[in-house]
């Protein structure tokens, strides 16, 4: 007699190729979004990163070396033919060349020389005011978004009866949410531009983002209040404790690192977006930096530039030539850099909480 | 104001809100009849918990209820410090829960002051996630003690009293949540006795717990009747003649049978009573 058959054999049939099929589509779907990302990425790294690196000055004096590109306002950049030499420089240094070149003519007897310079607007200088502006943009809304949307959070999950009011808030948060950035950016400009007489200004900028992130922060703090175990709660105020001592000593600073992964989604959102500030907070050339005001509350009522509008004037809004991709890509390097830098920092600040209070 | 005969009302309304002068001076006669519950009808919205209960509960006791899931034993143990507040739509819709002749859904009571007075023990431990001293003086952080001396002479008066004292001294500071199943219900019960309640209402505090932690919770009920009145909710029947002086049986929102506990267990006149004591249904 043979041996016995195996009953565990694989069966012939379409299962296991269906299974396998099935495996590799999810699979490949995985690593084609893998790949776009990293070709996005590197495309910026790559052509981004010269631009800064390329920038590097040495000074005279403290701290001995800057970055043009980094610590430097936008200028237009000459470029013209001097003594048989291409040159190319931006607005301050060529004037002054101009001048040094026009006076050591005159001293040496000879006629003044004449210049005849292409110009190419936002292709020399740097992006500090756009930098400036963007962290002042982002710091001053995820402040009002945090504060008004934690409050309501905190008024939705723990004061607030459940009922046809708190259910028809929610659907209106929720549709907040699906409401399209330019939609905000009239919001602003009608509300607080022209109604509350802001004009274009940090202020308006700031509540007009606040309410384009709200829903995000509400709804991600209202998940994060509700996590907390009810427990907590209940033995708080079985000692005594009223509402507002239970929650603010056993509730919300268990609730903060979540509320906390909630506000860094919010900042990618708010540094990233150009719609809502094009009308309300940006513009697209400032030459004072924000703190250089006559009185300090003209702070607030002051527009500023931003690294995303920056992007998009000097991507669509100006001739195109081989000087500009070097500032595109430069900034759009920097602006990647510096909401990885916010959002970190967010993560570290979350982690340490988590580790401190845990359940 | 300890007297066992009704007392009249102005200066004991007062004992209710001011809790920082003890309610009883030491050593005073245990009352007869510290809570009084008249014609109790109790509801979560439209649906009927509590059927016109009537109960008297004696001061420095402890008075366990028994009955199957669902009877309205932990439902009415939440009406003691007013717990049921919390939940949407529920309402005493008729008769009255007196502690001290103060009627405690009455207009004058404040439910906060009322559970610094009526401290609770849940079912499922809760110690807060942090030290166990912060855990023993949230009570008195929030009445807005801040004395260093008073705190740590309350933190081992309170662990002592919950017999926790020798096991956790050397780690004060350490979270709570790194205690056992056990543990963590004494420390629970150490910082309820330690805003000095004057009743500890327990809701199955050792259904989560071995049989060794049941045991050292039992003993340690024994010893705080001598300081408090104890209400003990509980599922084991010989947790309750282990532990009780009286028990009530709950059935169906109902209270079918209150009585001095060896006669509840021995002697039950009610034949449901027994039935259930019995083992033979619930």
């Amino acid at each position: 007699m043979s041996a016995p058959a195996n009953p565990f054999a694989p069966r012939p049939g379409s299962l296991r190729r269906t299974e396998n099929a099935v495996a590799y589509v999810f699979r490949f779907a995985t690593y084609f979004i893998l790949l776009c990302g990293v070709f996005v990425f590197g495309n910026i790294c790559l052509k981004g990163l010269p631009t800064v690196t390329g920038a590097f000055r040495g000074l005279d004096h403290f701290p001995y070396v800057t970055n043009t590109f980094l610590f430097e306002a936008p200028e237009s950049l000459y470029v013209f033919q001097h003594e048989g030499k291409k040159m190319e420089m931006g607005d301050t240094e060529y004037r002054a060349f101009r001048e040094a070149e026009t006076a050591r003519a005159a001293a040496e007897g000879r006629p003044a020389p004449k210049f005849k310079a292409q110009s190419y607007v936002y292709a020399a200088g740097g992006i500090w005011p756009c930098i400036v502006g963007t962290v002042l943009l982002v710091v001053g809304s995820m402040t009002i978004a945090l504060l008004l949307g934690v409050s309501a959070a905190i008024y939705l999950s723990e004061y607030a009866r459940d009922g046809a009011f708190v259910r028809f808030t929610r659907l209106a948060i929720l549709n907040l949410a699906g409401v399209p950035s330019i939609v905000f950016g009239l919001f602003g400009f009608a509300m607080f531009v022209l109604y509350f007489d802001w004009n274009v200004s940090l202020l308006a900028g700031w509540f007009t983002l606040a309410f384009m992130v709200l829903p995000v922060v509400i709804t991600a703090s209202e998940e994060a209040l509700k996590a907390v175990p009810k427990g907590f709660r209940e033995g708080s105020l079985a000692l005594g404790a009223t509402k507002w001592q239970t929650i603010r000593k056993n509730v919300l600073p268990y609730a903060l690192p979540g509320i906390l992964t909630s506000s860094i989604l919010g900042i990618a959102r708010v540094a990233g977006e150009t719609a809502p500030i094009m009308f309300t907070a940006a513009y697209v050339v400032r030459d004072k930096l924000p703190w250089e005001v006559a009185k300090s509350g003209d702070f607030f009522f002051q527009g500023v530039m931003a690294l995303p509008y920056h992007i998009y004037v000097v991507s669509s809004k100006i001739p195109q030539n081989e000087y500009t991709q070097r500032v595109q890509y430069g900034t759009a390097f920097v602006f990647l850099a510096i909401v990885a830098l916010i959002a970190g920092s967010s993560i570290l600040l979350r982690n340490k909480l988590r580790g401190r209070y845990q359940w | 104001m300890e007297t066992s005969s009704p007392a009249p009302v102005a200066p004991v309304t007062r004992s209710l809100a001011t809790p920082s002068k003890p309610a009883r001076s030491p050593g005073a006669e245990p009352l007869p009849t510290l809570i009084d519950i008249k014609n109790l009808d109790f509801y979560y919205g439209a649906k009927q918990a509590l059927f016109d209960i009537n109960l008297e509960i004696p001061d420095r006791r402890v008075t366990a209820f028994i009955g199957p899931s669902g009877c309205g034993k932990s439902t009415l143990l939440r009406c003691l410090n007013r717990m049921n507040d919390l939940i949407d739509g529920t309402a005493v819709k008729r008769g009255e829960i007196k502690i001290r002749n103060v009627d405690i859904y009455g207009s004058a009571v404040d439910p906060i002051e009322l559970r610094k007075r009526v401290g609770m023990v849940f079912q499922k431990s809760n110690p807060f996630p942090k030290s166990i001293y912060e855990n023993i003086i949230y009570g008195l952080r929030i009445q807005g003690v801040k004395s260093k001396t008073k705190l740590d002479e309350v933190v081992e008066k309170s662990l002592r009293g919950a017999a926790l004292w020798d096991e956790v001294k050397d780690r004060l500071h350490e979270s709570g949540l790194g205690l056992s199943g056990g543990q963590q219900q004494r420390l629970c019960i150490a910082r309820t006795i330690a805003v000095e309640p004057e009743v500890i209402l327990m809701d199955e505090p050792c259904s989560a717990l071995d049989p060794i932690a049941t045991a050292k919770v039992e003993e340690l009920i024994h010893e705080l009747k001598k300081q408090f009145t104890i209400i003990i909710v509980t599922h084991s029947m010989q947790q309750a003649a282990r532990c009780s002086d009286r028990t009530a049986f709950f059935y169906m929102g109902k209270l079918i049978e209150f009585d001095e506990t060896h006669n509840i267990f021995m002697n039950p006149k009610n034949a449901q009573t027994e039935a259930y004591v019995s083992g033979r249904f619930g």
